[in-house]
């Protein structure tokens, strides 16, 4: 009846996943009934769950990602402390099995459960208003994609709960992963929970591409698109070229682990290097589909407070596609040791050389973007300065490891935690914390605290360099990754410090919490009136923070690169708006539960496949497609917003816009 | 299907707009924004192909000293499959002609068609499945049929997901008749069924022709 699934699966004689579960069930029960109690579920259900606004699901996108961080943050610095002291005689307070499948939740959740819902949140609620259109291409579907990567977080974070996680590091490399080394649910948890969020993330690259490609408003042709567009383009390219293959990768160790297929297995002529090549060729463009859009954040934030057009703006977009092209040509890096022979792995180490032209391409055009500007040292701009020195530091400890015998040495070792971790933290974190301070005031119509923001940044910036560069003495040492125990007591000083570190880091995130209650309660005296609070040069900062839920009134036509800063200067120097235009009524689609209900049955028939509950799985697929039958058949599918609503609305943002510019061109 | 019957994009004023398709004149009208997401797809589902081809060239060989391709292929049963296919994509095209004529009769008996080939492909392929696992052939024999049973399987069940769909689409246009978003539907269905017969015909050749070639 319920397959594997009994009393014995919850860790009752395991203290700590026991009792963090139950911290868990009191915080989510808490906020339950703090909604039930301020009858706030309507609003939620209309507002949010059922929405088909592009800024809205952004919005959950980013309040995911933000809960996964601490999660994930959760796992690392329970790594930290134990490797700090599990040394000589102390075997520390974490058991093996338990380590290992902390440090395989960390990877997946940091990848795929806060960085990717990061970037897609970024995506989904800038780039609509960057094109100056009124949402994506397919909001359905982009309500689904979002609560598809939902029902992944959830399958994710059940596995604390019910069972337990991989144990296998978090690409789950074979022979490791096949029933016959790993026969409990962990493995099945981590496939299942990536095959559906897998499915959300390629419906949003498809979503996007089209978006961008299709639906922008007149006269924004391709060279006037805003360079974070551009990014988000080439990373929903990368998106729909590599997830297919994760798929297929994941669906084929599905097969060896559920009906005895020899994929990667051991006998029966599998290959587990098969698995190395397959998964790379998605792992590799993987990275650049998270740090691509982050480029385009560091872009968009340089530009800005610098007071100057972005420098080289078309080499900025053939660097980005250049990058997205030579992504695909590199996966073979990831594991020179295989023995493909001195050849291959030289074309290999070559090309993830030329990768780093590029992006050096990229960091001079934003230093020479702020040389001879006027530059404001805002929060974005700490994070966006932070990320060039981190990030020049991870990029030269990466051409280091592309060289394939320096890579035969440091290989699997934490030099190579350290390398990752400089680019991902200094690269796609510092934008993630640069786009969400810059972007805040548009999404909910304040800035957040400024002083608050620069304690985060110092104690992200001190804690992560404490953090990590130990970790590259010790690599350098021989200290391989993934260690339970270190056997060696002269590393413990350098990990100690790595432990102070991540304490720093921990602050950081916890004073993120902290500015974010802060800056609603006192949301007063940081208003943004005006809907451009930092003298923006793109789209979005045209219309109201927070914008309507069309975005515009009427589609803004566009006029050359930086379409909002050209409106803004003319509107300055002539003291007036452009002619009212003339307005006319607002078709927009309606809100959809099929997002919330789809996920629902994938959460349920993917629970069903991880814990063999065979006729659960087959009534979750009935509800699949039943609903999916159901959402074909309504007809409703846009509202009219009417001219009068549309009018009224553009008037008052007219005179709005109308104080704000006289002001300025009295200043100027 | 013309463009003034067409609703206008999601978000687009009732202005409408003349699209030229570079995006210089605002957003383009939902009947390409549909049909270029819906290529966009099935470009991925090629991607996710390819990546199963790779699978099977690069195992082809790993037979564990199992039955190799030439034991087990037979040219003439896979050739009415392909005949089948290839007939109902026909078909298919059929039925999106007199689909766009508004014809109700002669589009659900082209469909059914279409879904009838389908069905005398899948259920040729079916058989060929059990007679190798009969024949002591399973995909667990080895990793070289393990990536044939994946392959040709996987494209077996895009063919049954079509079958649904064409039973679906069937009811859509027999309840709610040829609008516009209807027919963006059946044109995503035959840009769909198409894709399959393009992947077959790579399947044919690179799975079955050449593992029997003497």
């Amino acid at each position: 009846m319920f397959g594997r699934l009994t009393w014995d699966s919850i860790p009752f004689n395991q203290p700590i996943p026991l009792i963090t579960s139950l911290i868990v069930f009191v915080v989510i029960a808490a906020v339950l009934v703090w909604i039930t109690r301020n009858h706030w579920w309507p609003y939620l259900w209309n507002e949010y769950i059922t929405s088909t606004d592009h800024k809205r699901i952004g919005i959950m996108y980013i309040v995911l990602a933000l809960v996964m961080l601490v999660r994930g943050f959760a796992d690392a610095i329970m790594m930290r402390a134990q490797q700090s002291i599990a040394i000589g005689q102390s075997q520390g307070y974490l058991p093996p099995e338990h380590y290992n499948q902390i440090f395989s939740a960390h990877g997946t959740i940091m990848i795929f459960f806060v960085a990717m819902p990061f970037v897609i949140g970024f995506m989904n609620f800038v780039v609509p208003l960057q094109l100056g259109v009124r949402d994506v291409a397919f909001p359905t579907m982009n309500n689904v994609s979002f609560w598809l990567t939902a029902s992944g977080v959830l399958l994710t974070n059940m596995s604390l709960f019910l069972g337990e996680f991989a144990r296998t590091g978090w690409l789950a490399f074979p022979p490791l992963s096949e029933k016959a080394f790993s026969p409990g649910v962990g493995v099945d948890y981590y496939l299942v929970a990536l095959q559906i969020s897998g499915v959300g993330t390629l419906l949003t690259g498809v979503n996007f591409v089209t978006t961008i490609l299709k639906t922008r408003a007149p006269g924004m042709s391709y060279l006037r698109m805003p360079v974070f567009c551009w990014t988000a383009l080439a990373s929903n390219l990368l998106i729909i070229a590599a997830f297919p293959v994760l798929t297929v990768t994941l669906a084929l160790l599905m097969l060896d682990r559920y009906l005895g297929f020899h994929f990667f297995t051991n006998d029966g002529g599998g290959n587990s290097m098969l698995y190395m090549n397959l998964i790379w060729v998605w792992g590799h463009p993987e990275v650049y589909i998270l740090v691509l859009p982050a480029f385009g954040i560091y872009s968009e934030v340089v530009a800005t407070f610098s007071g100057k057009p972005l420098f080289g703006y078309r080499s900025m977009v053939f660097a980005t596609l250049g990058i997205c092209i030579i992504s695909f040509c590199v996966w073979l890096h990831h594991f020179f040791t295989m023995g493909a022979g001195a050849d291959v792995n030289a074309i290999f180490g070559i090309a993830s050389m030329i990768i780093g032209v590029p992006t050096g391409v990229k960091i001079y055009n934003w230093l020479f973007t702020m040389y001879g500007g006027r530059v404001r040292f805002n929060v974005p701009m700490y994070w966006t300065i932070g990320f060039m020195l981190t990030f020049m530091i991870g990029g030269l400890t990466g051409v280091l490891l592309a060289i394939p015998p320096v890579d035969f040495i440091v290989h699997n070792s934490l030099f190579l935690i350290a390398h990752f971790h400089q680019v991902i933290i200094g690269g796609v974190v510092f934008a993630i914390m640069a786009g969400y301070t810059y972007w805040f005031p548009k999404a909910f119509g304040f800035t957040l605290d400024e002083r608050l923001g620069k304690a985060i940044f110092w104690c992200w910036f001190i804690g992560f360099h404490l953090a990590f560069m130990p970790l590259y003495v010790l690599g350098f040492w021989g200290a391989t990754r993934r260690m339970q125990h270190i056997p060696d007591a002269t590393w413990a000083p350098w990990l100690d410090v790595a432990f102070v570190g991540a304490v720093i880091i921990g602050a950081g995130i916890a004073l993120t919490v902290v500015q974010l209650i802060y800056s609603i309660r006192t949301r007063d005296q940081r208003r943004d009136v005006t809907g451009d609070p930092w003298d923006g040069r793109t789209l979005e900062w045209l219309t109201l923070s927070p914008p309507p839920h069309y975005n515009f009134a009427v589609l803004p036509d566009v006029h050359g690169e930086e379409a909002y800063w050209t409106r803004k200067q003319t509107a300055i120097k002539q003291d007036q708006l452009i002619k009212e235009p003339d307005y006319q009524p607002i078709e927009m689609p309606v809100n959809t539960p099929t997002g919330v209900i789809v996920a629902f049955f994938a959460s349920v028939c993917g629970f069903a496949v991880i814990w063999y509950i065979w006729w659960l799985a087959i009534l979750g697929l009935i509800g699949a497609f039943a609903i999916f039958v159901w959402y074909a058949w309504r007809d409703e599918h846009e509202h009219i917003i009417p001219v009068e609503e549309v009018r009224a609305n553009a008037r008052e943002r007219r005179r709005i816009r109308m104080e704000h510019l006289h002001k300025l061109s009295q200043s100027t | 299907m013309t463009a003034a019957s067409e609703a206008p994009a999601v978000g687009l004023t009732h202005q409408g707009s003349e699209d030229t398709g570079l995006g210089q004149r605002g957003p383009a009208s939902k009947s390409i924004v549909v049909p270029y997401g819906f290529w966009l797809f099935v470009l991925s589902d090629m991607v996710l192909f390819s990546a199963l081809f790779a699978t099977y060239a690069s195992l082809v060989h790993a037979t564990d000293g199992g039955p190799t391709t030439n034991e087990l292929f037979h040219r003439n049963l896979v050739a009415i499959e392909t005949v089948a296919l290839l007939v109902s994509s026909f078909v298919c095209g059929l039925a999106m002609i007199t689909a766009k004529r508004a014809n109700m009769l002669w589009t659900q008996i082209w469909l059914v068609v279409t879904a009838l080939l389908g069905l005398v492909f899948l259920s040729i392929e079916i058989y060929e499945f059990a007679s190798m696992v009969a024949e002591g052939a399973p995909p667990q024999r080895s990793a070289f049929l393990s990536a044939f049973f994946t392959l040709v399987g996987c494209h077996g069940a895009h063919v049954t997901c079509g079958l649904l769909w064409i039973g679906t689409m069937m009811a859509q246009i027999w309840a709610k008749g040829f609008q516009p978003h209807i027919m963006r539907r059946l044109l995503c269905l035959s840009v769909f069924w198409h894709a399959l017969d393009i992947i077959w015909v790579a399947i044919f050749t690179i799975v079955y022709l050449i593992g029997t070639l003497p």
